[in-house]
């Protein structure tokens, strides 16, 4: 037993059967943390300390029987989630000092169950990206290949889960940042509806899209974690007042009934080929499980939802951005002679070239004059893209597709090409414009480097995306398999 | 479709960013060809289609009970002010 590989579910039995002690667990995680780490690059802060104490607590926890399947079980967060006294970058010279006074609300919801913080994950800065190369501190590596990227936004959270540094990790996804990167490193990456989890105290980039979700080892975990995040809360006007299932109860390996679409307009040209007949083949043992698979499903506005995303989403990243002016928290350029040199020069070190590209994007699209033939015209197109994926919930209970065109790609081999970088989003951004629920699952590998299959689903609909994906999991071991590093 | 100069300079006026000669000519060119691909979105009949700004059937959240809350101690939130002058955050002058 290689204890820091441990699932949730694996490692809360042997803790309640008193076989394991979560100090123990927390330090086979912090030890593997320091053995990998300079490889791979994961981590901006790892809290050692705090770790431990959590884990003696979570310790004396298990021993009174009050617990929940997460006690004592240590959790990577992405750095873009506040945590009250740790400090929280965004992975940016902006928020490079930024120490919360105060937790988002997951983190509260973890904190209450006795978790043990392991870190705080790279990520691209401010979450602008799909492999952790804007990252304003550091480039994380994919533990498959090493000169490949993990992918992003949250490729820290990712690697952390894939690599063994913790059991499990949060994440957030605006536009494929939970499941790109959990396809590239073949791990289970859940983006739940928009609502079902509240976004207080996570750093705003696109509030229309954002939402946080779990990456796992395998789809039990993400259902273990999902029952601990989902729910309303009052601090979040979008959190929806809806009441949460206990999601576990949906995992069965049974299909039938299930009616699955695969929508054409998913497997496009410049598509890898090995990508391809792997998410086919996947579908093919949906369709084994007792699945009813449909393959000429159309969503024909699809080939408009990047061009839409990549206008909604930076039109919202520029407003919520202007909070960044060197008053009252964050970088601050001291030497200047007016309030607007300072805040401009600010804004000038303080942000880094992705961030600043997309600001004045965003900006361009809301300025008079621009406003309705950019922004207004991608929200009308968002309207067309929700519409359709309705229509197609009216025949079909979950959508299947690739989580990206094509597996992880080299480190360096898109970041001077900003609209190479934004293709690869385009299977997963058309779901979080419609605000659905999805999860990225492990679904084979081309030449060692592994490939993710996104299952789509109705709004507050994760107990059947959920079920779907475990059922896949438990006729095959793609997430099973470990890095070599 | 490209940017001209005057129209980059006037956005990055507007989003008050500080960018070196060099951002500008990259930014130019960058967001040029973004925007030439964007293009495609005017292809789209969005005749009589409504804008969709969330995904969500909330409308006019509003909070519940206005009920006295505890907030957080002015220290804490001070304490990550770049300048502070006893308890106020300390800005730059305003009017010249």
């Amino acid at each position: 037993m290689i204890i820091n590989q441990l699932t949730i579910h694996e490692a809360h039995r042997l803790l309640k059967a008193k076989e394991l002690s979560s100090v123990e667990l927390t330090k086979a995680c912090l030890e593997r943390i320091c053995q990998v780490e300079p490889k791979v690059r994961a981590l901006v802060t790892v809290t050692n300390e705090l770790a431990l104490s959590q884990a003696r607590k979570a310790d004396e926890l298990m021993a009174t029987g009050n617990t929940n399947p997460l006690t004592g079980i240590p959790v990577v967060i992405k750095d873009n989630m506040c945590t009250k006294g740790i400090p929280t970058t965004c992975s940016s010279r902006m928020l490079e000092n930024f120490v919360p006074p105060y937790d988002a609300m997951v983190v509260e919801k973890l904190n209450g169950c006795g978790v043990v913080v392991a870190g705080k994950a790279n990520m691209d800065e401010f979450a602008m990206g799909s492999s952790t190369e804007h990252s304003a501190l550091f480039t994380t590596h994919n533990p498959w290949d090493l000169s490949r990227v993990p992918g992003g936004s949250s490729g820290g959270s990712a690697v952390a889960v894939a690599a063994g540094e913790a059991v499990y990790a949060l994440g957030s996804d605006t536009g494929g940042s939970i499941r790109q990167p959990a396809g590239f490193c073949s791990v289970t990456g859940l983006k739940p509806t928009y609502g079902r989890v509240s976004r207080y105290g996570l750093v705003a980039f696109a509030s229309s899209l954002d939402q946080i979700g779990p990456l796992t080892q395998d789809v039990t975990d993400c259902a273990l974690v999902l029952n601990v995040i989902a729910g309303y809360d009052a601090r979040d006007s979008t959190s929806v007042p809806y009441p949460t299932p206990d999601y576990t109860q949906c995992l069965t390996t049974d299909l039938n009934r299930l009616r699955i679409g695969v929508p054409k307009e998913y497997f496009v040209e410049g598509m890898q080929a090995e990508v391809e007949i792997a998410i086919k083949a996947a579908i093919r043992k949906l369709e084994e499980l007792g699945a009813t698979i449909d393959y000429e499903v159309s969503l024909p506005h699809t080939p408009y939802a990047l061009a839409a995303y990549y206008i909604i989403a930076p039109s919202e990243a520029s407003a919520n951005l202007a909070r960044y002016d060197g008053v009252k928290y964050g970088f601050s350029y001291s030497d200047a002679d007016s309030m607007w040199e300072a805040m401009e020069k600010t804004r000038q070190y303080g942000f880094g070239a992705e961030v600043k590209r997309r600001i004045m994007l965003g900006t361009y699209a809301l300025s008079a004059g621009y406003y309705d033939a950019w922004y207004l015209k991608a929200q009308k197109v968002r309207t067309l893209i929700r519409r359709e994926f309705d229509q197609a919930f009216d025949k079909f209970d979950a959508l299947v597709t690739p989580t990206s065109p094509t597996v992880p790609f080299k480190i360096g081999e898109k970041i001077d090409d900003p609209l190479q970088m934004y293709l690869s989003d385009v299977c997963t951004l058309p779901i979080n414009i419609a605000g659905l629920p999805a999860i990225s699952i492990p679904a084979g590998f081309a030449d060692g480097l592994p490939i993710g299959m996104q299952i789509i689903g109705k709004p507050f609909s994760e107990e059947t995306i959920l079920n779907i994906a475990h059922a896949y999991q438990q006729a095959t071991d793609w997430h099973k398999r470990r890095p070599d590093v | 479709m490209k940017l001209s100069r005057e129209e980059v300079l006037h956005i990055v006026l507007l989003a008050r960013l500080g960018l070196t000669e060099t951002e500008v000519n990259r930014l130019r060119e960058q967001l040029s060809n973004i925007l030439e691909n964007f293009e495609v979105l005017q292809q789209v009949d969005t005749t009589d289609i409504p804008p969709t700004a969330q995904s969500i059937p909330l409308q006019n959240v509003m909070r519940r009970d206005d009920e006295v809350a505890c907030s957080l101690p002015q220290s804490q939130i001070l304490a990550n002010a770049p300048q502070r002058k006893e308890n106020f955050f300390r800005v730059r002058a305003v009017l010249e």
